[in-house]
């Protein structure tokens, strides 16, 4: 449930935001960060933009995401 | 391409302070000279302690007790029970987030309800809006469960449905607090945790002086800290910095996102559609203020109200001991029907269900090798 997610602002209209992470878009709102604007980067819950976030922190939280989606991905031989 | 050079230089970097932090577990440690328990109070820690391998790097002599921060687990089977009620009525259109979809209660669950149709899994309280709009010869009851992070978004879609008179559209809050929480269990039900890991994304939202009165109340040690495995190693050596230097204060490490005041803007929001009532919790019992129900200004949105329904407890004589997991007294193993009747596939009780349920973590990640001291 505390699941959050950093993701860039793509659009902006109003309250009504497209989002983006690693690629991947989707619908969002500020209504409860109201300071949000166009190209920051937000931590993303249920929907909802909840707060802003430092840039480097984001890249680490994608860097490990991609980690494991690369883990997930390679066939996994065990040796020796 | 990877830069090799850089990933060493990152892997040193990260074994420094991962040393650090083990030395400041080992001195709190050896400064107190007996077990150190330490809460980790969200559920999506327990996940991530686990799935980092967390348990192998801390000294034998420091334990880490699953708390209460799982929202699934902790909503009571009277609430599971009255939204498989709503679900069964032809009238409804039952709204939820996911993790909700499989908690076993009278006659089944949402999820084997599903067939049926009246039941959507939703990802924001905003699609459980818009379900309303598009189904309006339909009441749509979204299944408001969560804590201060989640509120927030259903206090904004409250407001919403009140703007644009959208009538056909009620919650079923089970919004819960973590702070009453956290005092209830160290006031009465567990006198043997030490410190308190904060949960990370709960404080964006309500800011880390939240945690001021558990420090200040009852001198424990309460750092907030976010899900990344530094974060978390972090965080625990931290606490231990404090215990072994006999201190209780208030810290985060969660710099990206938590601040000392929270969201302020969500923190309005919630007070605006919402009051604290006292309320009951799946193994914790009655905590006062501790539940988030709608005010009076917003009551035709409650759906308690709209169809007159009256909350009871219900007594689980399963021999389900969820409760006892969600306080920290015992591990998900002690459980008789841990990984017997009790799996993943077949549970029984919500911590099992509940992705970031105890024992389904127990469960799927398995017996950890601890580090020897």
């Amino acid at each position: 449930m505390c699941l959050a997610i950093p993701a860039r602002i793509v659009e902006l209209e109003g309250d009504k935001a497209v989002v983006d992470a690693m690629g991947n878009r989707w619908k969002a709102k500020t209504t409860l960060l109201p300071e949000a604007k166009l190209g920051d980067l937000v931590l993303i819950h249920a929907g909802f933009a909840i707060s802003l976030v430092d840039e480097e922190e984001a890249k680490e939280t994608w860097r490990l995401i991609a980690e494991i989606n690369d883990f997930n991905q390679t066939q996994n031989k065990v040796s020796g | 391409m990877r830069d090799t050079l850089h990933e060493i230089l990152d892997t040193k970097k990260m074994l420094e302070r991962i040393y650090k932090a083990q030395t400041l577990m080992d001195a709190a440690c050896k400064a107190l000279g007996r077990q150190i328990n330490i809460m980790e109070v969200c559920g999506t820690h327990t996940v991530a302690i686990f799935r980092n391998g967390i348990r192998s790097i801390l000294p034998g002599r420091l334990k880490l007790l699953s708390g209460p921060g799982c929202p699934v687990c902790v909503t009571d089977q009277g609430y599971i029970d009255i939204v498989l009620q709503l679900a069964d009525r032809d009238d409804c259109l039952i709204a939820t987030y996911g993790d909700m979809i499989r908690v076993p209660g009278k006659g089944g669950s949402l999820e084997t309800k599903q067939s049926s149709a009246n039941v959507k899994v939703v990802l924001s309280s905003e699609d459980a809006l818009q379900l309303a709009k598009d189904n309006p010869d339909k009441i749509v009851v979204f299944v408001a469960v969560g804590f201060e992070t989640t509120a927030p978004a259903t206090a904004v879609v409250v407001k919403e449905a009140a703007k644009e008179t959208i009538d056909n559209f009620c919650i079923l809050s089970g919004h819960k607090l973590v702070v009453p929480a956290m005092r209830a269990l160290i006031s009465e039900k567990n006198h043997n945790i030490d410190g308190f890991l904060c949960p990370g994304h709960v404080s964006v939202i309500i800011g880390y002086r939240s945690y001021a009165e558990i420090v200040e109340r009852f001198s424990r040690p309460c750092v907030v800290a976010g899900f990344e495995p530094m974060q978390i190693i972090e965080g625990l050596g931290e606490i231990c910095r404090q215990l072994a230097a006999g201190k209780a204060e208030l810290k985060s490490v969660y710099t990206a996102v938590v601040t000392e005041q929270g969201n302020v803007t969500a923190q309005k929001i919630i007070a605006e559609c919402f009051e604290p009532v006292d309320g009951y919790w799946r193994g914790l019992g009655e905590i006062e203020k501790s539940t988030l129900q709608l005010k009076d200004k917003y009551s035709r949105f409650d759906a308690l109200k709209r169809f007159d329904i009256t909350e009871t407890q219900t007594e689980d004589t399963s021999g389900c001991r969820c409760g006892e997991v969600l306080c920290g007294l015992i591990e998900p193993q002690e459980c008789a029907l841990f990984g017997q009747s009790c799996t993943p596939q077949e549970p029984i009780g919500p911590c099992m269900v509940s992705s970031e349920g105890a024992c389904a973590a127990w469960f799927k990640y398995g017996p950890e090798r601890r580090r020897k001291q």
